[in-house]
């Protein structure tokens, strides 16, 4: 019964809830945002248990939409998404809880599409139709556009039509390809239909259009990932959105992107993704944004900008992962991208908290301050620490296992991003020193205050997170591996029939 | 119903609509030669427009329940879904114009109950171009609407840049007649006759087309590229739609575009079909009008201004339909012409209770801060912007979807590629209104203190905002609706080989 109804109600609620919050007072508009957003969290949490490993896609529903051009609301959770399903959910109230003191102007606004942007994100991991996909990609575009315009830093108005348009310019791509695709397969079959699992059964005789096609798949998702040189949107609109926003951005927007390749670009375009070109320009744009991901980072003098460097060195890994098509890599890859939104929303959620109260980011702003804030210094060092990806917390397991799987198909470039994990650790422990312990100089510090019970609260659900995953990460492993698997032989061609035959 | 042209009593049944309205035009100018002075008066002239547009919809209605269709003979006067639709369109563009003018024609002290007088003509015009099977008649319509058209842009006598604007107007589409007519004789001396069907029956005959046939033809398409201001026509449009009142503006915008694009398809796939020339010709029309529009909107301040040029740009996306063709195509006009007729006549509303009297001119920038003194009127502007951006959950995206559609199950998917990327061009101008009402703040305490719209206009956004949000989450029937229409016009001509979407799930 539960499998029936939960994706609608994850996708109903909060716009529903979205729609109400907008028009309450601003008093109330808060309470009423985190018990929403509670409830979600609620209704997904049982997702967990009732989760058949082996089972393929799953609580899927099935209805027609526009059925003139045999689109259809058809949702379905599979090992891929089930997770980032769950983070989003998991991420929402801690985001809404973490903003009650940061928004003074217009809360009732801001609540109300925090809960709007709920549904369009968990839309766009449960769709499996392509038109459904494509209006959730849109959708949550513009409560983001306005969380960043309205409620972010000085800047914010360049940084929020950058964002707006560097993905609206990927996805309108995107929708010729999907329209090209879906009269591909209905000329072949004779049925015309969005459906996801339609189009993926007639991608095989695409021919030289497939080229054209993954290109324009590959511009939206790589946008939004952001695979170098296209992540220049991602700095601006990181500092600039407010902390609930750059969490949600770096938790779960940029995990939009690697989805796409998982879901759509691979299955679609396998022949294309693994062609000896394409496999070797991702590798490169990867390891160039592992790499100079982390040496930008290091020479931030902002705190929230040298988070959102980390992102793209973070995000390299997991388009390493995914192209090497082994079963650690992908397992890994999908780690990484469930850490990364831990880790990096965490760490956004405390750079937020002592910009309140000194209203600066600035590193050298800081220093010496773990004698005056010693909770907070402290959960600062656990959450770098896992950023950095030591051994006992996530981000070792996720990256290991991406390094380890991805060390069979590609040596070389494996052996250059172990580099990766060093840079990390080199910017991120720097920025822990000069903010944290140093000598305390600036007068300013010495009356700051440590971390109310309120931002114990949304913090203590992550530490706890980064912890579990890094001492005991199977149950997250033994639920994606059925779908990593599936996903592999989908993908992978059957190996090629022994040379030497002669003509048949 | 069976219709036959050559018996009077289904000759006038089948102009019922143009009859009903004419009837009304008529009670109408007896009413304003008798009361013409006061405020009242014109408020009583704009209720019985209303209800002369009402009861012509109605006429419609009853004609396209019945089925009614034109058989026998080859009439001059086509009885089909198509018309029956952009019959619709209209009537509709010039309620929701009725609505917007009542606060704003006595803010601008402009109290000639005429100005309605001539709004029901224009509409005539446009029902009769569309219902037009002959260019004779299309062009009757033609100039029965641009002449009311002409007048009501220079309503506003006692302003110079509306006089400028009315002798513009006059002067190019006076010009553009010129060309019209001209191609009509040319083809007329090409084919003897000027019946669409009866010219499209003799082009599917004789293979090669002739050089006076094919003059014909350029002209026909220059005549029809000023009115709906495709680029490199469209130089009048700016400064005509900047000057004329804004209500007359929405109405040019809209109605007046919607007509004309209505006419050319008709013209081009019941005669022309056989010349498969004219594609190449609107292809590359289509594409510098998008770029064209797209480009020149992106360096306007002036909100008004703007949207003309944006009208410009949406011009091009429709000229994408008309290329694509086909029943697609057509279905595709259709279903846009109803989303931009919506969201056009939206942002028009709103600016013209955003103007103070006498001045007229709204910079974007002045709109700071609009949400947040004004927030439903700046939430209706924000979905008639992000609509006409084409953003899924409005109506504009169904439409843009649709042409899309035609557009590449007729293999242009290099026609698709530049829709899309000049549709991100003009996020670059869409998007600044939005962020002026949200995101900047307001330059002073009063500056959004007398915006207001009355209680019509706001009957006409409220209209607008939920119809634009129903046609982007379920736009099934008027998929149906469209999808009969467009097949209607392509019975008549020859047809094009288009492949019918079929639905199924495919699971």
């Amino acid at each position: 019964m539960y499998a029936r109804w939960v994706l609608t109600a994850l996708l109903a609620w909060p716009l529903l809830a979205g729609l109400v919050v907008v028009l309450l007072p601003a008093r109330l508009a808060k309470y009423v945002a985190l018990a929403a957003s509670l409830i979600e969290f609620a209704i997904s949490v049982p997702l967990w248990w009732t989760f058949v490993p082996n089972g393929g896609m799953q609580f899927t529903i099935d209805q027609a939409w526009i059925a003139a051009w045999g689109i259809h609301y058809t949702v379905g959770v599979d090992g891929i998404s089930l997770f980032l399903v769950l983070l989003t959910t998991f991420l929402m109230p801690l985001s809404i809880l973490g903003s009650w003191s940061y928004i003074t102007k217009r809360e009732a606004g801001f609540y109300g599409l925090l809960l709007v942007l709920t549904t369009g994100m968990i839309g766009v991991f449960v769709s499996l139709d392509l038109f459904l996909f494509y209006v959730m990609w849109e959708v949550m575009l513009i409560p983001m556009y306005f969380i960043i315009g309205v409620w972010g830093g000085d800047n914010r108005l360049y940084a929020a039509i950058k964002f707006f348009i560097y993905t609206f310019f990927g996805s309108l791509l995107m929708l010729v390809a999907i329209l090209v695709l879906y009269l591909h397969a209905g000329r072949a079959t004779g049925t015309y239909s969005f459906a996801y699992a339609h189009i993926v059964s007639q991608v095989g005789q695409l021919g030289p259009v497939a080229w054209w096609l993954f290109a324009a798949f590959f511009l939206a998702f790589a946008i939004k990932v952001p695979l170098f040189p296209l992540h220049t949107w991602l700095p601006d609109a990181h500092v600039e959105a407010p902390t609930a926003g750059s969490v949600i951005l770096a938790g779960i927007l940029l995990k939009m992107g690697t989805y796409g390749f998982l879901r759509f670009a691979l299955p679609f375009f396998p022949a294309v993704a693994l062609s000896e070109t394409v496999q070797l320009v991702i590798v490169i744009l990867s390891l160039i944004g592992i790499i100079y991901g982390g040496l930008v980072a290091m020479v931030q003098p902002d705190f929230k900008k040298l988070i959102a460097y980390s992102s793209v060195a973070h995000l390299g890994f997991v388009m390493l992962g995914i192209w090497a098509l082994t079963l650690q890599s992908v397992q890994g890859a999908l780690l990484v991208m469930i850490n990364h939104g831990i880790s990096t929303g965490a760490l956004f959620f405390l750079v937020g908290m002592i910009y309140e109260r000194r209203h600066s980011r600035l590193i050298e702003a800081y220093g010496g301050i773990a004698r005056v804030v010693p909770l907070f210094a402290a959960i600062l060092t656990i959450v770098s620490l896992s950023s950095i990806a030591l051994p006992g917390t996530n981000g070792f397991v996720g990256e290991f296992l991406v390094l380890i799987g991805s060390f069979r198909t590609y040596p070389i470039a494996t052996a250059v991003a172990t580099t990766g994990v060093i840079i990390a650790a080199a910017y991120l422990l720097t920025a822990l020193q000069r903010v944290i312990y140093n000598p305390l100089t600036q007068p300013e510090n010495e009356k700051l205050t440590d971390l109310t019970p309120r931002e114990i609260a949304v913090l203590v659900p992550l530490i706890v997170c980064i912890l579990w995953i890094g001492i005991y990460p199977k149950p997250f492993l033994q639920r994606m591996e059925p779908a990593a698997r599936a996903l592999i032989e989908q993908i992978k061609p059957a190996p090629p029939p022994v040379a030497g035959g002669g003509q048949p | 119903m069976n219709l036959d042209p050559a018996i009077a009593r289904d000759l006038l049944l089948s102009l019922l609509p143009e009859l009903v309205l004419t009837g009304w035009a008529l009670v109408l100018l007896l009413f304003v030669a008798w009361r013409h002075q006061s405020v009242r008066d014109l408020r009583i002239a704009g209720v019985m427009t209303l209800i002369a547009l009402a009861s012509t919809a109605i006429a419609i209605w009853w004609l396209w329940w019945n089925r009614a269709g034109v058989h026998g003979v080859v009439s001059m006067i086509a009885a089909d879904d198509f018309r029956w639709v952009a019959d619709w369109v209209f009537v509709a563009a010039a309620a929701l114009t009725v609505l917007i003018s009542f606060t704003y024609l006595e803010r601008e002290q402009l109290l000639a109950p005429e100005y309605y007088v001539l709004l029901i003509f224009g509409t005539i015009g446009m029902m009769v171009m569309a219902a037009g099977a002959d260019l004779m008649v299309i062009f009757l319509g033609l100039e029965l609407m641009s002449v009311a058209v002409y007048v009501l842009a220079g309503f506003d006598r006692r302003r110079a840049r509306s006089a400028e604007a009315a002798l513009k107007y006059f002067l190019l589409g006076a010009f553009a007649s010129g060309f019209l007519l001209y191609g009509i004789a040319l083809v007329y001396g090409a084919t003897g006759t000027t019946n669409l069907g009866l010219i499209g029956g003799q082009l599917s005959i004789t293979m090669r087309p002739t050089a006076m046939l094919l003059a014909g033809l350029a002209m026909l398409i220059v005549g029809f590229g000023f009115k709906i201001a495709a680029v490199p026509f469209h130089m009048w449009a700016p400064d005509v739609y900047d000057g004329a009142p804004t209500p007359v503006t929405a109405f040019m915008a809209t109605g007046v575009k919607a007509a004309a694009f209505a006419a050319l398809f008709r013209v081009m796939y019941q005669a022309f079909a056989a010349v498969p020339v004219w594609h190449d010709i609107l292809w590359w029309l289509a594409v510098i009008t998008m770029i064209g529009g797209n480009l020149f909107a992106l360096g306007q301040r002036s909100l008004k201004r703007m949207l003309a040029y944006s009208s410009v740009a949406h011009a091009g996306y429709v000229l994408v339909a008309v290329t694509a063709g086909g029943v697609a195509g057509t279905s595709a006009f259709l279903v846009y012409i109803v989303a931009y007729t919506l969201m056009s006549l939206g942002a028009f509303a709103v600016l013209s209770a955003k103007g103070r009297a006498g001045e007229s001119d709204v910079m974007i920038d002045d709109l700071s801060g609009l949400a947040a003194r004004r927030p439903w009127l700046a939430f209706a502007l924000a979905i008639c912007m992000l609509s006409l951006l084409g953003f899924p959950g409005t109506a504009g995206f169904i439409g843009k979807w649709y042409i899309l559609i035609a557009a590449t199950s007729t293999g242009q998917n290099a026609l698709a590629a530049i829709l899309v990327l000049t549709s991100v061009v003009s996020a670059g101008y869409y998007l600044p209104v939005i962020m002026a009402m949200y995101m900047k703040p307001e330059p002073t305490e009063t500056a959004h203190v007398d915006v207001c719209l009355d209680r019509w206009a706001r009957t006409a956004v409220a209209t607008v905002v939920l119809g634009l949000l129903l046609f982007g989450v379920w736009p099934n029937r008027l998929f149906d609706l469209a999808r009969a229409a467009g097949d209607s016009v392509h019975a008549v001509g020859t047809s094009t080989a288009v492949p019918t979407l079929k639905a199924g799930n495919g699971q």
